[in-house]
């Protein structure tokens, strides 16, 4: 194994007028160095100017999530000893606007995410002082998976239709309201689709897939979406048939 | 706080040759145009045999010329293209639940193909009895 390994990293000032491009940086190829344990090398022992989001290293946060080799990956979790010789390129997420050299700004993310009310929705008054909801195992299987979404963004980087069109609610804030259905406690459901059923909705989505692949959590996004489109489907067909009747 | 505005990075035209699953994606969406076209060749064919015999004669000289055989081998390859996929994303779309067991996409995936080829087979009957 070589000692070294290029990154090329990508720089912008928000000062400067030059469009961002890359700067090599050598590092020390270490087979326990992730792309992260580089970048915090570089910051170290380099250049102190580059700036970039981390915070826990395992995973957890989803702070650091860019485009490692033009894939989008938590650079925490992407090991430098896969990407030997090199050189590796670090580039922010893609289809988000830069902020300053690897930090994406996220604003759009979050409005949008309140818009699918991602929170238990109860028609009952129940206060924390009538007890807590009960749930069976099986009932937390239902929705667990989709519960283990840490917003890292990967999702709406690697979504060709996010970077096409920026109305596009995408794939996490769908996810997340499908782990809220399927809650056995919420009955938010209608609410829900009210948001989702229209354009910028889950009929945006065209199935690319790429969303699911690139969840660093497998949350299976793609798999929320498809299933949000069967739900919005049969409430259009329902509300043809019987136009009538109690939606 | 900064006042700088954040940099918007422009998408390439060519953004779908940067990844199989991208170009897959784009040439899945461009097989509906000839999934369409075999709609309309099926109704003109259709047609012509309503009309009697020399016009579906005429038909069948203009469906056996160059143009349209090569037309058609295309259109059946994109064709091929969009059930394969479209039967491998039905599990992931579809939960299916049966005796409180969800059933394995494995499953649901082979049953397609079942159905596919039933109904393949069905319609060989039909036309060579």
């Amino acid at each position: 194994m070589d000692d070294n390994i290029t990154m090329r990293v990508t720089r912008w000032r928000p000062d400067k007028s030059s469009p961002p491009g890359p700067a090599e940086y050598e590092v020390p190829l270490r087979k326990e160095w992730t792309v992260l344990d580089g970048l915090n090398h570089i910051k170290d022992q380099l250049d102190q100017t580059l700036a970039f989001r981390w915070s826990c290293r395992m995973g957890i946060c989803g702070s650091c999530g860019m485009n490692v080799n033009g894939e989008p990956r938590l650079s925490c979790g992407a090991f430098l000893s896969d990407y030997a010789p090199g050189p590796v390129d670090v580039e922010p997420l893609a289809n988000f606007p830069i902020v300053r050299d690897l930090v994406i700004d996220m604003s759009d993310f979050m409005e949008k995410l309140p818009q699918v009310k991602p929170w238990i929705i109860r028609d009952d008054d129940v206060t924390a002082v009538d007890g807590e909801y009960l749930q069976t195992p099986e009932e937390l299987d239902a929705y667990k998976q989709f519960s283990m979404c840490i917003n890292c963004m990967l999702c709406y980087a690697a979504c060709p239709v996010y970077g096409l069109d920026p109305d596009f609610i995408g794939p996490a804030a769908i996810a997340l309201a499908e782990r809220y259905d399927l809650d056995s406690r919420d009955g938010g459901a209608r609410e829900r689709l009210d948001v989702l059923i229209e354009h910028e909705g889950v009929w945006g989505c065209t199935f690319v897939g790429e969303c699911t692949r690139v969840c660093p959590k497998h949350v299976d996004p793609a798999a929320a979406i498809q299933r949000y489109k069967v739900k919005a489907a049969t409430q259009s067909v329902k509300a043809f048939l019987l136009p009538r009747g109690r939606r | 706080m900064s006042t700088y505005a954040p940099y918007r990075r422009p998408l390439s035209t060519w953004w779908w040759l940067r990844k199989r699953s991208y170009f897959l994606f784009v040439m899945r969406e461009l097989s509906s145009i000839f999934v369409a076209w075999f709609v309309v060749f099926l109704l003109v064919m259709i047609t012509a045999v309503g009309r009697g015999r020399s016009s579906y004669e005429t038909f069948l000289d203009f469906a056996s010329s160059p143009a349209v055989v090569v037309i058609n081998v295309v259109a059946a390859a994109f064709l091929v293209l969009h059930v394969v996929t479209w039967f491998a994303l039905t599990p992931q779309a579809m939960v299916i639940q049966v005796g409180g067991r969800r059933v394995p996409g494995a499953a649901i995936l082979a049953s397609q193909y079942v159905g596919l080829a039933v109904v393949s087979a069905f319609v060989v009957w039909l036309v060579t009895r």
